[in-house]
């Protein structure tokens, strides 16, 4: 018997010790794909505190990459441009996305396949292909590339994205609450501005985090439709980068690497957790 | 009828929008791949076949070749490491669980090309791959990292790799476990329970992160440009200088055009996986 109890516990044991090392190797695999991941961040962001710039051995702290970006008036300007559009683009787009999410939700209406489908394409298109489009739609009805053209531009790809934001959230709300709405007389509107907007608030807010992250960093698009008289942050960082690595650009994009952690930070913080504020718990 | 106003004019606002900015200038392109060109005009109205029959040209035949080769490369690289590292992740518990989530948020939403600059750093050849490397006594003078299309295919893997983790993370996360269970109770080995139930599962996962990831590495034209290699080694090259240097409009149409069959086929073998509800797991 004694001996039975003891094979079984040694058998236990062992097989808790091969759970246990399974473990380790996965955390251990799961590091080493978020150190590929992070390590060039990392590197980035330290080497734009090392005196020397161009070479990798530390010769000691500064700031005086910082000290040379925010004494530089022209870069000024496109951060403005870049804030200026980002913002506009956000809310419009999130006014847009939101108002597409609706719709497509609640009402049946013709066409509604249609758009449906135009709102997963625009989410799978290449960048490349869609900025190429709008260059050619813009050039033929004779809209000169510029802030206008990026604006339009930058709205039009942030609806999708807040579109499938707010409908997964529009998804899992109780339904109870607009009924109960327009049994008491309440118009389409008023459901909308009383009812919809604040219990999807927070998607709506982290759809327009995410749209203000995408126009702020997007590249390609803007790449097409933009002109010589607005330049904007990404296509700036992309031509002094093609120029040779000027010192000052690894404090540039530490400084665009932090605020974009800001914001997926409060973007997540939100995302989380739906079930405790939208009225879901009094199913 | 006060009340169906803001239906109305919801559906209208978003239907005029999307058909403005999205539906006419996709329109645009294949119009434009259709037509031709000459030195003073970009586009002239005059049906050819041309720039489809130029595709079969060896040199351009050539560019989709090394492009198609480096998206598959691409994705099943990502797919090899992103697939365990999904699964482990869905597999963690609480805190551990988030903490990985939010370490995987990351790097989805920050700006493309400040990570295809971080991961430069690291090639360059002073970089730190490099330097580590002749610390270490594995090489003896620098190796030539940028450049090569190796450079590009592992800038391109560091840029996308969060992309095909992601969907297959939401995908495994709602595995059955149970079934898995009920297959050891029958015997299956390890082997069989991954190739006859996990792999058939989250097969939609699969083709979500290859939507996501396949399309994107054909066009990230800036990724090239920066990290080296062939210059005009993805189609994504291709397009922009057939429309910023050569100002052959049309030829460029005709390209995107290729690129957009390649994701209407993409979009179709991912329909037959994902029936249903499932699209909204790409984000």
């Amino acid at each position: 018997m004694q001996r039975a109890t003891t094979i079984k516990l040694a058998f236990s044991l062992a097989k808790g010790t091969a759970t246990m090392m399974q473990k380790y190797l996965q955390n251990f695999y799961l590091t080493l794909v978020y150190i590929f991941l992070y390590l060039p961040i990392v590197v980035i962001i330290c080497f734009s505190f090392n005196i020397s710039s161009h070479s990798l051995l530390w010769h000691g702290f500064t700031w005086h990459w910082y000290h040379v970006l925010f004494h530089d008036s022209d870069l000024a300007w496109v951060v403005v441009h870049s804030l200026t559009i980002g913002l506009l683009a956000a809310s419009f787009g999130t006014l847009l996305g939101t108002l597409a999410a609706v719709s497509l939700f609640r009402y049946q209406f013709f066409g509604k396949s249609f758009l449906n489908g135009l709102l997963f394409i625009l989410i799978i298109i290449p960048d490349l292909v869609f900025g190429i489009a709008l260059l050619l739609f813009f050039t033929s009805i004779h809209l000169s590339l510029g802030f206008w053209t990026l604006l339009l531009a930058h709205i039009t790809f942030c609806i999708p994205f807040v579109f499938v934001t707010v409908s997964s959230r529009m998804g899992i709300l109780n339904k109870h609450f607009i009924e109960a709405g327009r049994d008491l007389g309440a118009s389409e509107i008023t459901i909308f501005k009383r009812i919809l907007i604040p219990l999807l608030a927070p998607a709506i807010l982290v759809g327009w985090l995410l749209s203000f992250t995408l126009s702020f960093d997007d590249v390609v698009i803007s790449y097409f439709v933009t002109g010589p008289s607005f330049e904007i942050l990404p296509l700036k960082i992309y031509s002094m980068i093609r120029l040779g690595v000027k010192p000052e650009i690894n404090a540039l994009c530490s400084v665009l690497l932090v605020f974009t952690l800001i914001i997926i930070v409060t973007a997540s913080h939100f995302m989380k957790n739906p079930k405790s504020k939208n009225g879901k718990q009094h199913v | 009828m006060k009340i169906m106003k803001f239906k109305y004019f919801s559906i209208n606002l978003i239907s005029l929008w999307l058909i403005a900015l999205a539906t006419i200038p996709l329109l645009l392109i294949l119009i434009t791949s259709f037509l031709a060109h000459d030195d003073s005009h970009l586009i002239l109205w005059h049906f050819t076949l041309s720039n489809y029959v130029y595709f079969f040209h060896p040199i351009y035949f050539k560019i989709l070749w090394l492009s198609l080769k480096l998206s598959v490369n691409c994705t099943i690289l990502c797919l090899l490491i992103g697939y365990p590292a999904a699964f482990i992740i869905a597999r963690s518990h609480g805190s551990l669980k988030n903490l990985f989530l939010l370490l995987m948020i990351i790097p989805f939403w920050t700006s493309s090309l400040i990570r295809t600059y971080a991961i430069l750093t690291i090639l360059k050849t002073k970089g730190l791959l490099n330097s580590a490397l002749l610390a270490l006594g594995i090489i003896h003078h620098p190796i030539q990292l940028i450049y090569t299309n190796t450079a590009v295919l592992v800038a391109v893997v560091y840029n996308l790799l969060p992309f095909m983790i992601f969907p297959l993370y939401s995908n495994i996360e709602k595995l059955d476990t149970r079934l898995l269970d009920a297959a050891r109770d029958l015997g299956a080995g390890k082997i069989k329970i991954f190739k006859a139930i996990i792999l058939p599962l989250t097969m939609p996962g699969i083709m979500a992160g290859t939507l996501l990831v396949f399309l994107p590495a054909m066009t990230l034209f800036y990724i090239p440009v920066l990290v080296g290699g062939a210059k005009s080694l993805l189609l994504g090259n291709l397009v922009e200088s057939q429309f910023l240097e050569m100002h052959n409009w049309p030829g460029g149409a005709a390209t995107s055009i290729v690129l957009t069959l390649f994701m209407l086929l993409l979009i179709f073998i991912y329909t037959r996986f994902a029936r249903g509800k499932q699209r909204q797991e790409l984000l």
